[in-house]
């Protein structure tokens, strides 16, 4: 019989791993993927459709386009895994026995966990959120902008900062850049998390006039003044407010016992299985591994889980390793980006920001349908010396 | 040496920068006004990110205690 590998969510991660487990084992696995909506969302895209720059159809496919014709896809939400016996019950009310569970369930956002924010703020984490920040900065005639966080960890941690470049520029294309002022409020004492980054970033906010705002961790907003308070006890007026909302994992774990307070999964930072558990393995932004919540990171997670999955099946000693791999690109404005490679030992050598990057970032936009659910990421100029 | 009262243990040993600040956070954001934290970090900025913003945001740094590999900070929650 063959063995049963149940994946649960279409995104980035669970779409690959599927795709690569039927391609590795062939009739030895039955493999199926559980998906609440069936539709597989492009997030990155969010960024552009708050910007005007893209509309919200470009961002989304039918799953079952995105699979090999072997997987089984079935439309519907996990409710909760029992993993005593092995089985994911489904909302619809079926369920599904499996042999190995693959949890690529994402993150989700919670603005509600924030007094104030859902009324008082705007962001770009859903396809709804881009759509009304969109407006809301269709209506913005000058005024001060503040562009923070509101809790860690979040889904792509260089997009606040792209956001605040790319409005930057945004307002000067509509003549309304000297009538505003724009403020970044960083969580930490510097720009960015990751050091390197922030030394390269930071000095070209300064030169586009952007304030930088450290240790501003949000913890509440008032809608009727304006207002958004810091844990650290300052308090700013702002015009626009765009705030990154709080993330969880997803009910489905927390529901199934699988997660730690904040919903993410104890996950194994090198083999990706699930703490105590042999046949249960995580990926992408479902863990907790303090590494980047980002689409590359699911990406080059799902071979060692694939590859960590046939060696248990097929009775041989599992060799892949995940080293934490992490590739996001960093808009700069004024069609420039660099990009951020690196791993759990190397940090990041962000190159200077130039034209190249920017194009690299508009054609990985672009390809994505194609290489996404192959696995076929393009090598980069700097991936040689990551080889093997 | 020895901090009495801990009313959270944090070991963020192994967990890079920001990790350990950024926990030490959580933990205040839930705490009760009068807790004391504890969190052990052996990532080298953290000597210098968590007593800035334990000063930058009102609370009250009780002790530091470094040993071979990592250091203990004792933060209490004031406001």
């Amino acid at each position: 019989m063959p063995a049963r590998i149940v994946i649960l969510g279409g995104g980035v991660g669970g779409t690959l791993a599927a795709n690569l487990l039927t391609k590795e084992l062939g009739r030895d696995a039955k493999v199926t993927i559980v998906d609440p909506t069936g539709m597989h969302v492009y997030q990155p895209g969010y960024l552009y459709v708050a910007l005007g720059q893209a509309n919200g159809q470009w961002l989304s496919r039918d799953e079952r386009t995105l699979l090999r014709r072997d997987v089984d896809l079935v439309v519907d939400a996990a409710e909760r895994v029992d993993t005593d016996a092995g089985i994911v019950h489904l909302r619809a009310g079926g369920s599904l026995p499996y042999d190995h569970l693959v949890v690529a369930t994402g993150s989700r956002v919670v603005p509600e966990q924030v007094p104030g924010l859902v009324e008082g703020s705007y962001h770009f984490y859903t396809l709804e959120g881009a759509i009304r920040l969109r407006e809301a900065l269709r209506q913005f005639r000058g005024g001060r902008i503040h562009i923070g966080i509101a809790g860690i960890p979040y889904k792509c941690p260089p997009a606040p900062i792209e956001f605040t470049f790319m409005v930057e520029e945004y307002l000067r294309k509509r003549g309304i850049r000297d009538r505003s002022e724009i403020t970044l409020l960083s969580p930490l004492n510097r720009a960015f998390t990751i050091e390197s980054a922030s030394k390269l970033v930071t000095p070209i906010l300064e030169q586009r006039g952007v304030k930088i705002e450290t240790f501003f961790n949000v913890e509440s907003v008032d809608p009727s003044s304006g207002t958004v308070t810091s844990l650290e006890g300052q308090k700013l007026e702002s015009d626009l407010l765009v705030l990154v909302p709080p993330h969880r994992g997803s009910a489905v774990v927390e529901a199934s016992g699988l997660g730690d307070a904040g919903g993410w999964v104890p996950t194994d930072r090198m083999t990706l299985q699930r703490e105590g558990f042999e046949n249960v393995f995580a990926i992408g932004d479902a863990t907790n591994l303090p590494i980047s919540k980002s689409g590359s990171t699911a990406h080059f997670e799902a071979p060692v889980v694939v590859s960590r999955i046939a060696s248990l099946i097929k009775g041989t000693a599992p060799k892949a390793n995940y080293g934490g791999r992490v590739m996001c690109f960093l808009e700069t404005g004024n069609r420039k980006s660099t990009v951020l490679r690196f791993d759990y030992e190397n940090p990041p050598t962000p190159p200077k920001p130039s034209t190249f990057w920017h194009i690299g970032k508009w054609m990985f936009n672009r390809i994505y349908w194609v290489t996404l659910p192959q696995g076929r990421i393009p090598e980069m100029p700097g991936d040689k010396r990551r080889a093997g | 040496m020895g901090v009495e009262q801990v009313d959270r243990e944090i070991d963020a040993r192994g967990m890079p920068c920001p990790g350990p600040l950024m926990s030490l956070i959580g933990a205040i954001r839930e705490g009760q006004v009068g807790q004391v934290i504890e969190v052990i970090s052996s990532d080298e900025g953290s000597k210098i990110d968590i007593p800035a913003w334990v000063a930058k945001a009102g609370q009250e740094m009780v002790a530091v205690e470094q040993e071979a590999d990592y250091a203990k900070f004792y933060v209490r929650k004031v406001r």
